[in-house]
């Protein structure tokens, strides 16, 4: 895709743009629709759309296999390590309420958050791995 | 209206040999149905559907393309008479089931009156946030968000055991080894 030059200016103006929507979809997921997971699936999706535009090594410079393959395992550990915090706080597997002393309301929220972000780092690293398997392989 | 689109949009599937053409349909397929949810007032199941089925699952079912073939293999001659009674009378059991379950959107259906009405009345003060999507997700049934995260985990374990992961790579950046050679034989 060296040649055209539309795409990739496109992609230039439109990248930034999903990312951030894809942060917006992450954290705004307590007020409005969406959540980790769709926030994940929305982050990958601006990778892939470089990739298809950049080349996979352009890619793979920015956004390096090992670093996917540390964010896969993460997100999981996120997520189940917010609900051995609990534990240790003398609460059930992931109840959030122990996690802000004061209000268990605030560590409801804390605890969402966390988890949400667990949900996004997993699931945004499992789309991007899977798609340079199935583009690497190809070549 | 919507439904007739996604018939519509699934016979051409059936009917259709090019199996690029038959990606791009199933990109509308999902398009459809995550406007279907949207009507049913299911805003985060329809974003999923929309980003998930309609964005990345296209762009890896091209990828798959481009690994084999865009041409799907026409079948030899053969009957279609047994699949088509079977499905005919599978179809017909399904649309008699439908006249037992309880109508649409009714507050006395049994779904709305197990943890539901808790959910919905209690969320604001136990959890505080809003969305109560959200807050069954992640608080309610965080062990069955937990256990999803872990399957898309193993999802991707799955998938780069089976093509291109890292010792592929390794392989053809660095020089054979003699060594290495016979482990492989």
């Amino acid at each position: 895709m060296q040649q055209y030059s539309v795409p990739r200016l496109i992609t230039k103006l439109l990248l930034p743009l999903i990312l951030l929507f894809a942060l917006y979809v992450q954290f705004h997921g307590d007020f409005g629709p969406g959540g980790g997971f769709q926030a994940g699936v929305i982050f990958a999706a601006g990778f892939v759309l470089y990739a298809l535009v950049y080349g996979l090594d352009n890619a793979r410079r920015i956004m390096p296999p090992w670093l996917l393959r540390v964010g896969v395992s993460l997100g999981v550990l996120i997520y189940a390590g917010v609900g051995v915090a609990g534990m240790l706080l003398g609460g059930a597997f992931l109840d959030y309420g122990v996690l802000d002393s004061h209000d268990p309301v605030h560590g409801q929220h804390l605890g969402i958050l966390l988890v949400e972000l667990g949900v996004g780092i997993t699931v945004a690293s499992v789309m991007i791995s899977i798609f340079y398997a199935f583009a690497g392989r190809g070549r | 209206m919507l439904l007739s689109l996604l018939v519509v949009t699934a016979l051409a599937v059936i009917r259709l040999r090019d199996l690029f053409a038959v990606v791009m349909l199933f990109g509308i397929y999902s398009l459809l149905s995550a406007s279907l949810f949207v009507v049913l007032d299911a805003v985060d199941v329809a974003f999923t559907e929309a980003s998930v089925g309609a964005g990345v699952a296209t762009v890896f079912m091209l990828g798959t393309l481009a690994l084999t073939t865009s041409r799907e293999k026409t079948p030899g001659a053969h009957k279609p008479l047994l699949p088509l009674l079977v499905v005919l009378v599978t179809g017909a059991a399904l649309i008699y089931g439908t006249s037992d379950i309880p109508h649409y959107g009714d507050p006395g259906n049994p779904i709305h009156q197990h943890v539901a009405p808790r959910y919905l009345e209690d969320s604001a003060e136990e959890i505080g946030i809003p969305n109560v999507v959200s807050s069954v997700l992640a608080s309610y049934r965080g062990y069955d968000t937990l256990g999803e995260t872990t399957v898309v985990f193993t999802a991707a374990i799955g998938v780069l055991l089976l093509i291109g992961g890292a010792r592929r790579r390794r392989r053809s950046e660095e020089p054979p080894r003699p060594d290495r050679e016979e482990e492989d034989a």
